[in-house]
């Protein structure tokens, strides 16, 4: 292990790092809107909106990033829109990671007992006042543990974007050793990169399954 | 003079702070019945599941046909064969079938010919009338049936000492007699027997001696009648006259002709 | 005359490319499910076993499996696995490897939370009948989380096939490999050859995965259903 190798590309691992650390934060933040906004709508049964939701989450749950992300980046020039590199990570990132999102906030929405929006209409709140006093706060809460799950996830994706040359720190590693070998010291620096983000994230994760209790097994 | 199939000596635990038996001892003569009593929390369920090692203790001794036993998983697992318990939940395996539940252990641990093992089995299922549900799943039967055969279980592996813990306290009224005779048949039949119960008819009509359990240390040790009709500790009265059916004199505000 | 987008599938020996990058897809995934399920139950009874240092070792795997990207997983095994075992191993050989760990991983975790999910009562009337610790896994604890066990691995089966389009990067022939080089060959004839491609490859994508999900979905429900009802 040769840690001048590491030293010298500190700097520049630590741009990729950055990238990384952008890209995640803007998709989790998206997707978490996204998400919430399909949950309340299929947890209201709003008509159209219901389908649409229901559609879009079993589209993008069950088609891989790097598929969805060649679509973006090469088939949508040839109808005329082109994205750079980086705003079809993001834009792919925000749409998988919303139907994930989608469907963990369903989950945390479904746990509130159904008596809590019947009353809430008995006593005349409109749907908006209904979802932000009442459906929210509590399903947020319940969905808390899933969604940290899917920030996980999320994170880790970010690692396909290495496919259409966006400068995170998978595509950082890759670089580096197609130019220089130094092979272990650069993937030891890209494991490192991928730790500092996820090991306080997956404790945290812990934490509140722990906490919150919603584990896979009916508990 | 029955020589002791088991002998308790100063049995201790705690947890943590809280010291659940204290200073326990008795002994369990061969073909007696033992009847383990005593208000909630007396640790009557902890005292009788350390004599299988489903509970561990912290001081003490117990010997079981005369050879001291050694607090290992290993050691209790042997003794198991010999020792058969049956719990206050009647729960069979619910993957397998009530003749399954029943064959599993004689075979696969005692390592017994299957057919003697189902023979043996059959006499068992027919003595407490459940011959005819050999091949239904524990979801099919009801609790009092379930728990007639936990007994059957526990007895295919022909133990020489039977545990009996709260069997009838999550039975429907009318079951528990069911159970209950089978116990009083077991007893006649000279099985050694320890029965921790609420039901004081049975009690009285199958106890050899009572152990009278108040905050984790026997108060008493008295043959059955007597500890009945005369108990030695005040605790002990104390505990029989909670547990006596109310009469009208005794609590004229709960008859029919209080406002 | 000029042949239109979608007609690229089906010229020459396009589609047949297609579908044996998804054979390969395919059989990567079977073979690192059929190594990594078993070897994830062992795991997963062993790590019911009371045994701190078990505890850690398995918690640590767990956790780098949980922490490192897949793709930065196949990395690590494309670079490291040859070096160490002192001999060529082809990208696909590596990919089953690095798979297969990762599924033990996650099947370990799923196995021992159902074991240990088994109610006590029923553990306990298996140790007064004097059965093993081997035994009470193998016929008390294992047949009663069978139900639970089922959809969480139809669940990690999906994942992992969805993961495999990662193997393009690693220079393995894929579905979405092959794609690339349709595309790449054909460019300048059919512009609108890359909307057709990768809409097909997103459908077939899709198609296997779906019916899995759903199925998954079903089994879990029932089994909710078989514990609470």
């Amino acid at each position: 292990m040769d840690f001048s190798v590491i030293q010298q590309s500190l700097p520049l691992f630590a741009n990729a790092f950055m990238t990384t650390l952008w890209l995640s934060v803007v998709g989790i933040t998206l997707a978490a809107v996204i998400g919430i906004l399909c949950a309340l709508v299929r947890y209201f049964e709003i008509p159209v909106g219901e389908r649409i939701a229901g559609a879009y989450e079993e589209l993008f749950r069950n088609t891989p990033l790097l598929i969805q992300l060649f679509f973006l980046y090469y088939a949508l020039p040839t109808l005329g829109i082109t994205l750079s590199a980086y705003s079809c990570a993001i834009v792919g990132l925000a749409l998988l990671g919303g139907a994930y999102m989608a469907g963990a906030f369903r989950g945390g929405f479904g746990g509130i007992p159904r008596i809590q929006t019947e009353s809430a209409r008995a006593l005349g709140l409109t749907k908006v006042q209904n979802a932000r006093f009442v459906v929210l706060p509590q399903g947020l809460t319940l969905s808390i543990a899933p969604f940290a799950a899917n920030a996980i996830f999320l994170v880790k994706e970010t690692s396909i974007f290495t496919a259409i040359a966006v400068p995170e720190l998978t595509n950082e590693a890759r670089d580096l050793i197609g130019m220089y070998y130094h092979t272990d010291e650069y993937l030891l620096m890209l494991v490192i990169g991928y730790a500092i983000i996820l090991v306080p994230l997956s404790i945290g994760l812990t934490f509140l399954e722990r906490r919150f209790r919603s584990g896979a097994f009916g508990n | 003079m029955a020589e002791s199939l088991l002998s308790v000596r100063n049995l201790t635990k705690s947890y943590g702070e809280r010291t659940v038996l204290n200073d326990v001892s008795f002994d369990v003569p061969a073909g007696s019945v033992q009847v383990l009593l005593g208000p909630s929390g007396s640790g009557k369920s902890t005292a009788i599941r350390c004599l299988n090692g489903l509970e561990t203790f912290q001081s003490g001794n117990i010997v079981f046909g005369g050879k001291p036993v050694v607090q290992t998983e290993k050691a209790w697992q042997q003794l198991r064969t010999r020792i058969g318990m049956v719990f206050q939940s009647y729960d069979l395996f619910p993957n397998l079938t009530v003749a399954e539940n029943i064959r599993l252990a004689p075979v696969k641990v005692q390592k017994r010919g299957r057919e003697e093992v189902d023979a043996h089995a059959d006499e068992l299922l027919t003595q407490v009338g459940m011959f005819d549900y050999r091949d239904k799943y524990p979801r099919q039967l009801s609790g009092g049936q379930k728990q007639r055969v936990a007994i059957v279980r526990a007895l295919a592996m022909k133990p020489d000492l039977m545990l009996f813990d709260e069997v009838t306290a999550s039975l429907d009224p009318e079951m528990v007699r069911g159970v209950l005779e089978i116990l009083l048949g077991l007893a006649r039949g000279n099985m050694t027997m320890i029965v921790v119960t609420h039901e004081m008819e049975f009690a009285r009509r199958v106890a050899d001696t009572v152990l009278f359990l108040d905050g984790g240390k026997i108060l008493e040790a008295t043959p059955g009648e007597e500890f009945f009709n005369r108990p030695r500790s005040d605790r002990a009265r104390r505990f029989l006259d909670s547990m006596a059916p109310l009469s009208e004199q005794e609590a004229p505000h709960l008859t029919a002709e209080s406002a | 005359m000029e042949l239109s987008g979608i007609e690229v599938l089906f010229a020459g020996s396009n589609f047949s490319r297609l579908m044996g990058g998804l054979a390969v897809s395919v059989r990567v995934s079977a073979l690192a499910l059929l190594i990594g399920i078993p070897a994830g139950v062992i795991l997963g009874a062993l790590w019911t076993l009371p045994s701190r240092a078990i505890d850690l070792v398995l918690r640590l795997y767990l956790e780098f499996f949980r922490i490192i990207p897949t793709l930065v997983l196949l990395f690590l095994a494309y670079y490291i696995l040859p070096r160490e075992l002192g001999f060529r191993v082809d990208g696909e050989t590596v990919a089953v490897f690095a798979f297969a760990l990762w599924i033990a991983a996650e099947m370990s975790d799923i196995v021992r939370g159902a074991l240990i999910s088994v109610p006590v009562v029923q553990v306990e009337g298996a140790r007064a009948l004097a059965l093993g610790r081997l035994q009470q896994l193998r016929y008390v604890q294992l047949p009663q989380s069978v139900n639970l066990i089922m959809p969480a691995t139809i669940n990690l089966a999906t994942r992992v096939i969805k993961t495999t389009s990662l193997l393009l990067l690693i220079s393995v022939l894929d579905v979405v490999n092959v794609g690339q080089q349709i595309m790449e060959a054909n460019r300048d004839r059919y512009p609108d050859a890359a909307l057709w491609v990768y809409s097909f490859i997103f459908v077939l994508y899709f198609l296997a995965c779906y019916p899995l999900a759903a199925a998954a979905n079903r089994l879990e429900i029932r089994a909710k259903e078989r514990i609470h009802g």
